[in-house]
């Protein structure tokens, strides 16, 4: 380590290049782990990550997928940036699809323009509900919140799975696990003919923008970064903990509430068992490599999401595990996070090394 | 509800609080060094496969588990590279373990799905095991159950009245003195982290080949995450974890024995009652801040760097 | 030993120490520059030099913590090199650091037992603790708990520590800043008797009498670089502060001042620590007025931490009455809402509390400038006004004289000194009615230090009420009109500046507040002498 030096202020350029160096090293690693596996480099390469994303149905695809890891990963953003460590969005994913879902289904013959935005809303209120809960244990017993959020994934899947194996299951639906599909006026409005992206994509580019003037300009951003950056300091400067917990959750869950909604009233249509493959722990990626900065959330969004497209082409055609794009979403973070060493140190210039001559000569006692 | 529906009920609690004994004791000990290290989970994982598979392949369970510990504590030195050399922020960093490994595992064990192992040999020991009540309860389990039982005196041991141990804690408390006496503190992490790795590893062996045997993706579902709450529960102790663990492990099999013990509840909400015991127990424990300020390793979770 | 045994016969025995040319830089700044420094055996040698002048640097060399980049280090008139605190013990270099590297969790026998390289039973070790540390007049229970010690006992921790290994050359960074007066006295009673056995000592320092009274030899250091080596009883003060900083030592200016109405009380504040090992705070009553500076004196960790979070709201208090800011029951209101009545406050930690070292200067004056009341206009309607913060920025860079690459630049990248001016002059800025300040001075360099000072002043002749907390006896005999102690969570009643001396308030730091000797009447004509 001796080599490494303390940069005097951290670097700007690295700050945005870590996250390309990130990227760039996990594809020559995914390159090298194709021919490991006795793949062509080059074709697996282009099959994972340019095919799905070279036609107008993939690139829908690519923005469908994106659209719940940019909703929770930019709530995730504005936690982490508070250093509120939701790391429960896929449960509160899950509660919102429920809440959403429930609306639809109470609703089944109603057919009006406001049931999408009371699904939507509902979606975001379930997902703050069940943010609520390791916020609120948090703020009044200094419960770590990590934990309790983690513990909350666990418990939503297995609420939803109960009630789409009982209450809510569709009474023609053959015993499946599934609820009845919801009807037209409950789904979310698809943007072109023959994709499948939604109405749920602009959404989320809309509450990007949102975010970004919440972090760039509101005096309650500035108090979350502050909180985030140095907890002592926000302390003197007297802006609660405790609103700073609540807040980040509340953002984090409500927007992890709709990108539940965004699924279920999407591409899935229905509840189902599962609706999430495990988006909301996904987005802790996208949020770091996305800088917990809103647009970068974005870029990262789409990353993540070729990842996914990408694994599912790789099975269909070369017969890989699509199991594959979780080694690669867990590589693109531990790359980052290693990047990320050069914004705050550089390697010592090799010449002044050599201009100093070591303490030599003596026995070392 | 009979005696003999609860003696069933007993002993396989042993054999779930097992891995949450192992992998909480190597996370404390982690701990006690100042190193938090939130990917547990994705080394139980990654030793759980790697032992399952290498159980497979090899047919010896030792192998297996040498296995497990290598290829956990191979994935916990990436952790320990990045916190301590490189100075990443812990809590990322062991996030992006705990993906690590459930990317890894899924992948590495796609072939693996649907085999099963012979699980370990019980100990019968002559007399002892034909106990009736005692005999089952106490003396017809597999060895690492001992062994796990006594790796947390060892350890409880060892933190205490060892050399090692005293150095341990002093690091844990203070680095920069440690480093200003001549402690290699970031050489000494290192090891904790690796022994924190290898011990989640054997945890989540024991899953794959004995408690199912089988693997099954993402099978650990959450067990690290609640040997990681058992440390918080112990307050940092190690008896405490095999308190914590037993209790737990109680709670998780009640799923399996809930018709047996007359329960007519849902199993959802059966399989709930493990991650909504934890946060009843951290709760619990958490809401006396005093407590845990005095117990918590005091650099905990901080990254140290030597300067020279 | 190896002067014993010289071939060449010499009056001057063999140097116990010799520096040849020390350099170590970092990327901001050449802590050493081809340093030289001789020790012989038996000696006390200060090096002196003001905050930031390199001395703590070149201690952690010799003691093998810290790699130079250059020079040579002979050791009895041989080259070695230390490349481990452990390589320093063995030749029997000791150090006490002026941050203790004592571990609070443990008891002092753990802790002793750690930076011994021979491996003793605790059992054993424990009775050579008692012996060595009542030989030299240091008593130690072996068996406690260090978090339960005071700061000076953990002192003696260090020492004692260094004592079991026979050093053959003691390094003290700094010692007596947590000492009170008398116990100064003790030590350097220990330190004559150790060097009388032969044992060399090196003594860090930037206060001029102790120095003057306790060594034989000084070097001193200015900006990384040697400035000189004089016999300190043979020089005056005015002529080492010459070599010091290369300037006499500045006065601040302060005239008598006759104070207005009370603006900040306190009446019979208790309060458990929310630190385990913190110090609870007891039945603390103390008036400030307008237009006067009342100073806290007191030996580190007796409380003060405790107190200033009581005073700035970090930590609420149950009673609303026990802090009352310009007339206001106060002891409810978070920091925020004390500052919309007035109150301005410097804390001791400059990176990470009193601002946000990855933020720049005029984000970090948005910190406490966002209160309504200073009218500074940062934040309209929850938006951020990054016009007013900027400007608001730069007048403080501007009239504190802050050296930093303008408002965009962070807080880390700036120098102890020049955060604090900026952190100060954010305060002073903001208008206070009542201006709380902890260690104002502490790891300054001279001159901001000055400066500081004298702006604390300045506030006081606005009208503003001051309270400064220090550990700095001088400072405090400087810059304030009344004094208080505290200790062991409790304080004293006030008195001025000009009726007590340093050793009474010395007495009254180790907790002996009942001598009732100078129980004239505190209200009355005040006189104040200027340092």
């Amino acid at each position: 380590m001796s080599r490494l030096e303390a940069r005097l202020e951290p670097s700007r350029a690295m700050m945005l290049a870590s996250p390309l160096i990130a990227a760039a090293a996990m594809l020559v690693s995914g390159s090298l782990l194709f021919s490991f596996l006795g793949q062509e480099p080059l074709h697996a390469f282009y099959v994972y990550f340019i095919k799905p994303a070279s036609t107008a149905y993939g690139i829908g695809e690519l923005l469908l997928k994106a659209t719940p890891l940019i909703l929770c990963g930019v709530g995730l953003a504005l936690g982490f940036r508070a250093s509120v460590w939701n790391i429960g969005a896929d449960g509160q994913l899950t509660v919102g699809a429920i809440a959403g879902g429930c609306v639809a289904l109470y609703f089944q013959d109603v057919e009006a323009v406001w049931l999408v935005p009371l699904m939507l809303l509902a979606g975001a209120l379930g997902g703050m509900a069940w943010a609520a809960i390791p916020a609120l244990l948090r703020t009044r017993f200094n419960t770590s919140e990590i934990l309790v959020s983690l513990m909350l994934v666990y418990v939503a899947y297995l609420l939803l799975s109960y009630l789409v194996h009982g209450p809510l299951r569709d009474p023609d639906g053959f015993n499946f696990p599934q609820s009845r599909m919801f009807h037209d006026a409950a789904l979310l409005p698809l943007l072109f003919e023959g994709l499948r992206t939604n109405a749920a994509f602009p959404l989320s580019l809309v509450l990007v923008g949102g975010a970004w003037f919440f972090c760039a300009r509101t005096f309650a951003g500035y108090r979350m970064q502050v909180s985030g950056m140095a907890p002592a300091a926000a302390a003197y400067a007297g802006f609660s903990e405790k609103r700073n917990v609540w807040l980040g959750f509340m953002l984090s869950g409500g927007l992890a509430g709709l990108a539940g909604v965004g699924e279920v009233a999407g591409p899935i249509g229905q509840l189902q068992s599962s609706v999430s493959p495990g988006y909301g722990f996904a987005a802790i990626i996208v949020a770091y490599v996305g800088r917990l900065h809103p647009l970068g959330v974005v870029l990262a969004a789409v990353l993540m999401s070729l990842l996914y497209i990408g694994g599912e082409s790789a099975q269909m055609e070369l017969q890989l595990p699509s199991a594959i794009t979780g080694l690669f979403q867990g590589l693109l973070l531990f790359y980052l996070l290693a990047a990320d060493l050069f914004i705050h140190y550089r390697f010592k210039p090799a010449a002044r090394v050599s201009a100093l001559p070591a303490a030599s000569g003596g026995n070392a006692a | 509800m009979t005696i003999d529906d609860l003696i069933p009920f007993l002993a396989s609690t042993a054999g779930a609080a097992t891995p949450l004994i192992l992998a909480a004791t190597g996370e404390l000990v982690t701990e006690r060094a100042g190193v938090l290290n939130l990917g547990v989970e994705g080394m139980m994982l990654t030793g759980a496969v790697a032992g399952f598979g290498v159980t497979l392949v090899t047919g010896s369970a030792t192998l297996g588990l040498l296995a497990a510990m290598g290829a956990a504590m191979a994935v916990a030195l990436i952790f320990a590279v990045l916190t301590l050399s490189l100075q990443t922020n812990q809590v990322a960093t062991g996030l992006a373990l705990t993906l690590f490994g459930v990317g890894l595992s899924a992948f590495a064990g796609k072939g693996l799905a649907g085999q099963t192992v012979e699980p370990l040999p019980r100990i019968f020991i002559p007399f002892l095991s034909d106990l009736p009540f005692v005999g089952p309860l106490l003396f017809r389990f597999d060895g690492l159950v001992y062994a796990a039982l006594l790796l947390v005196v060892a350890v409880g041991w060892g933190l205490a009245h060892s050399r090692p141990g005293l150095i341990l804690r002093a690091i844990g408390e203070s680095p920069d003195s440690a480093h200003a006496i001549g402690y290699p503190v970031i050489a000494l992490r290192y090891a904790a982290v690796l022994f924190g790795g290898a011990l989640a590893g054997l945890a989540g062996a024991y899953m794959s080949m004995v408690l199912t045997p089988m693997w099954v993706e993402g099978m650990t579902a959450g067990r690290g995450w609640i040997a990681l709450a058992l440390v918080v529960f112990a307050t940092w102790k190690p008896r405490g974890v095999v308190l914590g663990a037993y209790l737990f492990g109680g709670v998780t099999v009640l799923q399996f024995h809930g018709q047996g013990l007359g329960l007519a509840i849902p199993s959802e909400f059966l399989s709930m009652l493990p991650y909504l015991a934890t946060i009843a127990v951290l709760v619990f424990i958490s809401r006396d801040a005093h407590t845990i300020l005095l117990n918590k390793p005091m650099s905990l979770g901080v990254s140290f760097r030597a300067d020279h | 030993m190896s002067e014993a045994v010289s071939v060449v016969p010499s009056v001057r025995p063999e140097p116990r120490l010799q520096l040849l040319g020390i350099s170590k830089a970092y990327p901001s700044v050449v802590a050493n520059d081809r340093i030289d420094l001789t020790v012989m055996p038996g000696e006390i040698h200060a090096v002196l030099g003001e905050n930031g002048a390199g001395k703590s640097t070149l201690m952690k060399i010799i003691y093998g913590v810290t790699r130079p980049d250059a020079g040579e280090m002979l050791w009895d008139g041989r080259q070695v090199r230390i490349t481990s605190p452990s390589a320093a013990r063995s030749l029997g270099i000791g150090m006490v650091f002026q941050h203790f590297s004592v571990f609070e969790t443990l008891s002092v026998v753990e802790n002793i037992s750690l930076s011994l390289d021979e491996r003793v039973p605790l059992a054993e070790l424990a009775p050579r603790i008692r012996t060595v540390s009542e030989e030299y007049g240091l008593p130690l229970d072996p068996y406690r708990l260090v978090h339960s010690m005071s700061v000076g006992e953990r002192q003696r921790v260090e020492i004692v520590r260094c004592l079991l290994q026979s050093p053959r050359l003691l390094i003290m960074d700094e010692p007596t800043s947590v000492l009170t007066p008398q116990a100064v006295q003790t030590l350097f009673a220990s330190l004559r008797r150790l060097a009388a056995e032969g044992c060399s000592i090196l003594y860090i320092s930037h206060k001029l009498d102790e120095i003057q009274s306790l060594c034989d030899k000084a070097t001193v250091l200015r900006a990384g670089r040697v400035s000189g080596i004089a016999n300190p009883r043979e020089e005056t003060t005015g002529s080492l502060a010459e070599l010091m900083i290369g300037k006499e030592l500045p006065a601040c200016r302060m005239t008598p001042r006759t104070p207005g109405e009370v603006r900040l009380a306190l009446h019979g504040l208790s309060l458990p620590s929310d630190d385990p090992f913190g110090t609870d705070l007891h039945d603390i009553s103390l008036t400030v007025h307008s237009g006067e500076i009342v100073g806290i004196a007191g030996v580190s960790g007796n409380g003060q931490q405790e107190l200033l979070k009581a005073l700035s709201g970090e930590r609420r208090l149950d009673q609303a009455a026990a802090v009352q800011l310009c007339g206001v029951d106060a002891g409810r209101m978070d920091p925020a809402q004390r500052r919309q009545i007035g109150l301005g406050f410097v804390p001791e930690e400059r990176l990470g509390r009193g601002a946000v070292p990855a933020l720049s200067l005029a984000d970090n004056a948005l910190l406490t400038g966002h209160v309504q009341a200073c009218g500074t206009g940062m934040v309209h309607r929850g938006l951020i006004q990054s016009g007013a913060v900027g400007s608001f920025a730069r007048k403080v860079i501007e009239h504190f004289k802050v050296k930093c690459g303008g408002s965009s630049a962070l807080a880390s990248s700036l120098s102890g000194g020049n955060l604090q001016k900026f952190i100060v002059g954010r305060e002073t800025l903001l208008a206070p009615k009542v201006m709380v300040v902890a260690q104002p001075t502490w790891g300054v360099d001279i001159g901001a230090s000055m400066l500081i000072r004298q702006a604390i002043i300045d506030l006081r002749d606005q009208g503003v009420a001051v309270l400064v907390v220090s550990e700095e006896l001088d400072e405090l005999f400087m810059m304030c009109d009344h004094l208080a102690v505290i200790a062991d969570g409790r304080l004293s009643r006030r008195v001025p500046v000009s009726e007590t001396s340093v050793d009474r308030i010395g007495v009254w730091m180790s907790g002996n507040f009942t001598d009732r000797t100078d129980a004239t009447p505190s209200t009355g004509v005040r006189h104040h002498v200027p340092a």
